[in-house]
């Protein structure tokens, strides 16, 4: 049994919370280089200048990429032989708290969502979702999630005889509904499997799964690139003006699924697709 | 590149095309969700408005905490979508612009056409680059609403895209034909 104190977690928690939010993640910075060479079309092509430019000032001036400095989303993976000293949720809330106060990050959380909607002013409650794995490490992922994105995003329950055209098919419907609000270039994540709740994570894990990584099944990995390439022809481009750059990524996730169903979720988020991890 | 002041007419609003590329200077004010919740609902029980908006130009933005020493934080365009079922009251009240990112609805567009305004687009995404165009920012009104809060900015050679023009064109529609016929040439 190996013990982590919960100092330590919030702490941690604190400085993803600030790293995320200032540094465009290297993954999406080399996409974005790409995209920019790749793109033929004028206009579009200065829209992607201006948002390498966005990044590297957020990063030399330690500014947040884009304001909307979202809702933090924070995945752990406790390894079973951990020992926390402490309460680990308390923990993750006020690293969030410090975070967003220290680092003047944009606090956007409303206690309620329907009659209240007062602004918590601190930007909790965050949502966490927890992994046990084997091991003593803790591993924190904060991906702070914008909604300008998250709005666009969908789950629908395929048949399973509406097959590889059925995806397809909800897929181009997402992006096309997304269009220029969710901030083109997207990138994009698809979950394909499990049940109406499980689909909605896989989709958010693919998201952030680097960019230029594909699935281990090959049936799936081509899967990637053909909607990629569907979703690139859409013309949408950056920031919706017309171009080729539409999405910079598509990752899938899958997960078994039961005779009866083939659910489907579409996890978008514009370029500033952060996420920042500490093994602890 | 177009340089425009505000406030601006109906006259050089019916100047500007979608797709025209704007650098603009000058006063412009801060509002979201609540803010024009708020507005509305003013406007509902004959309340006189926090400013006079009269040929002026609303940016849709809840901007970041600025740092010590800063006059702004980040602050790129939020979804205009959600202002549309607030948006043509505005405009019937002599707005002339918004600024924001992302579809209008078929109201908004009519809106827009019927009293001469323009619908301009800011890069979303592109807070940090946005922030270093505003030289000055007060809260006005609402400040319980935090980031929400109506701000009197003065902005210079903010860059801007024309998304809705007072003739009803949206580049969202033409950007996206013209690309598509292109590539088909």
């Amino acid at each position: 049994m190996r013990t982590i104190e919960s100092d330590d977690i919030v702490k941690s928690v604190k400085e993803l919370c600030k790293e995320a939010n200032y540094h465009l993640p290297l993954d999406v910075k080399k996409a974005l280089y790409q995209a920019i060479e790749d793109e033929d079309s004028e206009l579009s092509k200065e829209t992607l200048k201006v948002l390498k430019e966005n990044a590297e000032i957020a990063s030399n001036t330690l500014s947040p990429i884009c304001q909307d400095t979202g809702m933090a989303c924070i995945f752990i993976e406790l390894g079973q032989e951990v020992h926390i000293e402490g309460n680990l949720k308390e923990a993750i809330f006020e690293g969030v708290r410090q975070g967003y106060e220290e680092g003047y990050l944009r606090k956007s959380i409303v206690n309620d969502p329907v009659f209240d909607r007062i602004n918590t002013k601190d930007n909790t409650p965050a949502i966490i979702n927890y992994d046990v794995v084997p091991g003593d490490e803790l591993k924190i992922t904060v991906a702070p999630k914008g909604f300008g994105s998250e709005n666009m995003c969908q789950v629908k329950m395929l048949k399973p005889s509406d097959g590889i055209q059925g995806i397809k098919d909800f897929v181009l419907k997402v992006v096309n509904d997304a269009g220029p609000n969710a901030c083109p270039p997207m990138v994009i994540g698809v979950g394909i499997g499990g049940n109406f709740d499980r689909v909605a994570l896989l989709s958010k894990k693919a998201m952030m799964r680097e960019i230029g990584t594909h699935h281990v099944d090959p049936r799936y990995a081509t899967l990637e690139k053909e909607l990629l390439e569907i979703i690139n022809k859409t013309g949408i481009g950056p920031a919706g003006y017309g171009g080729k750059t539409t999405a910079l990524s598509l990752n899938i996730e899958t997960y078994p699924t039961h005779i009866a169903g083939m659910p489907v979720a579409v996890s978008i988020c514009c370029h500033v697709a952060r996420h920042k991890e500490v093994v602890l | 590149m177009i340089h425009l002041t505000t406030p601006f007419d109906e006259k050089k609003a019916k100047s500007l095309k979608a797709g025209d590329s704007v650098l603009l200077s000058g006063i412009i004010y801060t509002g979201r969700d609540a803010a024009h919740k708020r507005l509305v609902e003013m406007v509902n029980e004959n309340k006189e408005l926090p400013f006079d908006v009269n040929n002026q130009i609303i940016y849709f933005v809840g901007p970041t905490p600025a740092k010590p020493g800063a006059v702004f934080g980040s602050g790129g365009p939020t979804t205009s979508g959600r202002m549309d079922a607030y948006s043509p009251t505005m405009l019937s009240l002599g707005m002339r612009g918004m600024i924001g990112k992302g579809y209008r609805n078929q109201e908004v567009k009519e809106a827009i056409q019927k009293y001469k305004g323009v619908y301009f687009g800011a890069i979303g995404g592109a807070g940090a680059y946005i922030g270093k165009c505003i030289e000055s920012c007060e809260v006005i009104a609402f400040d319980d609403l935090g980031p929400e809060a109506i701000r009197k900015l003065v902005v210079k050679d903010l860059p801007l895209t024309v998304i809705i023009d007072s003739q009803g064109n949206d580049l969202y529609e033409i950007g996206r034909k013209n690309y598509l016929e292109g590539e088909t040439q």
